[in-house]
């Protein structure tokens, strides 16, 4: 079958197909090019190469494990797709999370959004000749992801935020690694700014191309930088404040012209203010974390004497990863029976936490919401992550959708690239950020 | 303008084609008869009410019920930062709707992801094509019979 374009096409114009496989296109898309000369008549944006069927897969798994597919959205910012799932499940079943979850909920997102950012200018700086700026920017994320992999464990597929808080406490020595994730990111971002704010060939490759007036922006449906970079003030942070958002101080950059380099700039500025955000919930953070190991007993040691008697020592275990501590669990975790997974050590030594367990993880028990629908949005790295579920009352979701940011702003390059060289392809490419794992689902 | 209003002024507008309105965890809903769904949108988009933005366009397959599927779109007001779900429902025996697109440019995609995984039509949707899916893939994968294991053969190359 003919594609539109093949259709459409002028007989004198040349056919030019960018994609599926191209260094420049992150992920899989294709993009069909009808030119003349190196002018661009009319495009075909073609999607679809990384559907894995995402929400048919949900609305077959239970509401506790279809959580790792949602760390397969944005693969770069994944601990902010989490949450928005989990925030969402939450609305729901009206669970309340306690300070510390939520504080360390702020923290991931917003290094998460650095990352994504990184990434995202980083392949866009490359793809414009800049190697440099792709390279500091990689540094600068791995430092964020040794923060992020020291407490979740993993670096991408992190499933930590949980419903009804996070999967473990923060590592205790989170501190060290995140100042120094700060420190560095803070210097790239200087040195990028020195190297490309004024950069002749930058400029020229960005400034004034694609431009996007804030009226199309918003009648495509864009969010996120991308609709900010065209000065309209909308972050979902600010608009519909969750979790301690409206307790912190940060500002919103906005964008002038809507062009490719606003984009570029509204993402530099972005995560200075997450940088921002990062310190002051550093900052309220206990000094001091809980200690790795507990004092008590070993485990091996409390299960063998737990088919005697009842354990009341306390029990060795660590609050970070390999297990769960009770202690710190009301911290990190809302006390909201049949909700959320019971404390290991009740599970291995009492017979009322082996039932709970069994409760929560048995087909057809666990997480059950009441009936209805929701729809629940966080600012992603890209925009409005929004999720729009509906509940049958069982314990999987008769629908689960998601909005993703990132489709509606891909659906606007047809329309951005017209009129343009093939070159300027790559640039406004590269500054709408497209991650194929989100747009295909 | 509050939202209560709003809907007051459309059940004034539009007798015949408000069903419904409730409250859903805290977002406004309107449920309305499919055959008014472009007037109301354009009464929902134009000024005062200003519902500029189309957030969401998706579908539920309610296998069983009559009418079987669910449109359900949300609205979104800049100016005075609202959300808006609208709802109607579309029957099997007739499965068309009138598409957005002169309304909204990302409804565009978003219709033919509808189309794609529901095979719902689009009335007015200038490309109505498949979008995830590949051309000669049979079926639409999101409504509830179809199986999710279901393997379908390979296509043939193109010539």
């Amino acid at each position: 079958m003919a594609t539109r374009i093949e259709r459409e096409a002028r007989p004198e114009s040349m056919l030019l197909n960018m994609g599926p496989s191209h260094p420049a296109m992150h992920g899989t898309i294709r993009i069909m090019l009808e030119l003349d000369g190196e002018r661009i008549l009319n495009s075909e944006v073609e999607v679809g190469y990384l559907h894995r069927g995402f929400e048919k897969t949900c609305e077959h798994r239970t509401y506790f494990n279809l959580l790792p597919y949602t760390d397969r959205l944005n693969y770069v910012s994944p601990l902010i797709n989490n949450l928005g799932y989990v925030m969402t499940v939450e609305k729901m079943l009206g669970v309340e999370v306690p300070r510390r979850a939520q504080l360390i909920r702020v923290l991931m997102s917003e290094l998460s959004r650095i990352s994504d950012h990184l990434t995202c200018l980083a392949a866009m700086a490359m793809e414009c000749g800049a190697f440099t700026v792709f390279l500091y920017k990689i540094k600068a994320r791995e430092f964020i992801w040794d923060v992020v992999e020291r407490t979740t464990g993993a670096r991408m597929t992190t499933s930590y935020i949980r419903i009804g808080g996070v999967k473990a406490d923060l590592h205790p020595d989170y501190q060290s690694a995140l100042e120094k994730a700060i420190k560095e990111t803070r210097g790239v971002l200087k040195d990028v700014h020195g190297l490309l704010d004024k950069n002749k060939i930058f400029l020229n490759r960005t400034r004034d191309i694609a431009v996007i007036k804030p009226e199309e922006a918003i009648n495509f449906g864009w969010t996120g930088p991308c609709l900010r970079s065209t000065g309209v003030y909308y972050d979902v942070r600010k608009a519909h404040p969750y979790l301690v958002y409206d307790e912190l101080a940060f500002e919103v950059p906005l964008g002038e012209r809507g062009d490719n380099f606003d984009r570029y700039m509204v993402r530099m500025l972005e995560m200075e203010q997450s940088l921002r955000i990062i310190e002051q919930v550093m900052a309220e953070l206990p000094a001091s974390p809980p200690e790795l190991m507990a004092e008590g007993i070993e485990p091996a040691e409390a299960i063998k004497q737990s088919r005697r008697k009842r354990v009341e020592k306390p029990i060795k275990l660590s609050p970070n990863l390999e297990g769960t501590e009770k202690r710190v669990y009301p911290e990190i975790m809302a006390n909201a029976p049949g909700y959320v997974p019971p404390p290991k050590e009740d599970v291995y030594t009492s017979i009322e936490g082996l039932i709970s367990h069994f409760k929560f993880f048995m087909k057809g028990h666990g997480i059950r919401p009441p009936k209805g629908e929701v729809y629940f949005a966080v600012e992603g790295g890209n925009g409005e992550l929004g999720y729009y579920i509906v509940s049958d009352g069982t314990d999987k979701p008769y629908r689960l959708h998601l909005r993703a940011p990132c489709f509606h702003i891909v659906s606007a390059l047809e329309f951005l690239i017209k009129g343009h060289m093939v070159a300027d392809v790559i640039p406004t490419f590269g500054s709408l950020n497209m991650i194929g794992g989100e747009l295909d689902r | 303008m509050e939202t209560a209003e709003i809907l007051n002024l459309l059940q004034t507008k539009f007798p015949q084609a408000v069903k419904s309105t409730s409250t859903s965890f805290g977002l406004d809903v309107v449920e309305i008869e499919k055959d008014y769904l472009l007037p109301v949108m354009e009464f929902l988009k134009g000024k005062p009410q200003y519902y500029a933005m189309l957030l969401d366009l998706t579908c539920v397959d309610y296998l069983g019920e009559e009418p079987r599927f669910e449109m359900v779109y949300h609205l979104f007001s800049l100016s005075s930062n609202r959300r808006l779900r609208v709802k109607a429902r579309v029957s099997e025996k007739d499965l068309r709707i009138a598409s957005l697109t002169p309304l909204w440019k990302n409804a565009n995609w978003l219709e033919r992801e509808v189309y794609d995984l529901f095979g719902v039509e689009f009335v007015g949707h200038p490309d109505m094509r498949r979008i995830f899916m590949y051309d000669g893939f049979e079926g639409h994968p999101l409504r509830k019979d179809y199986p999710l294991r279901l393997r379908q053969p390979r296509i043939k190359f193109r010539k």
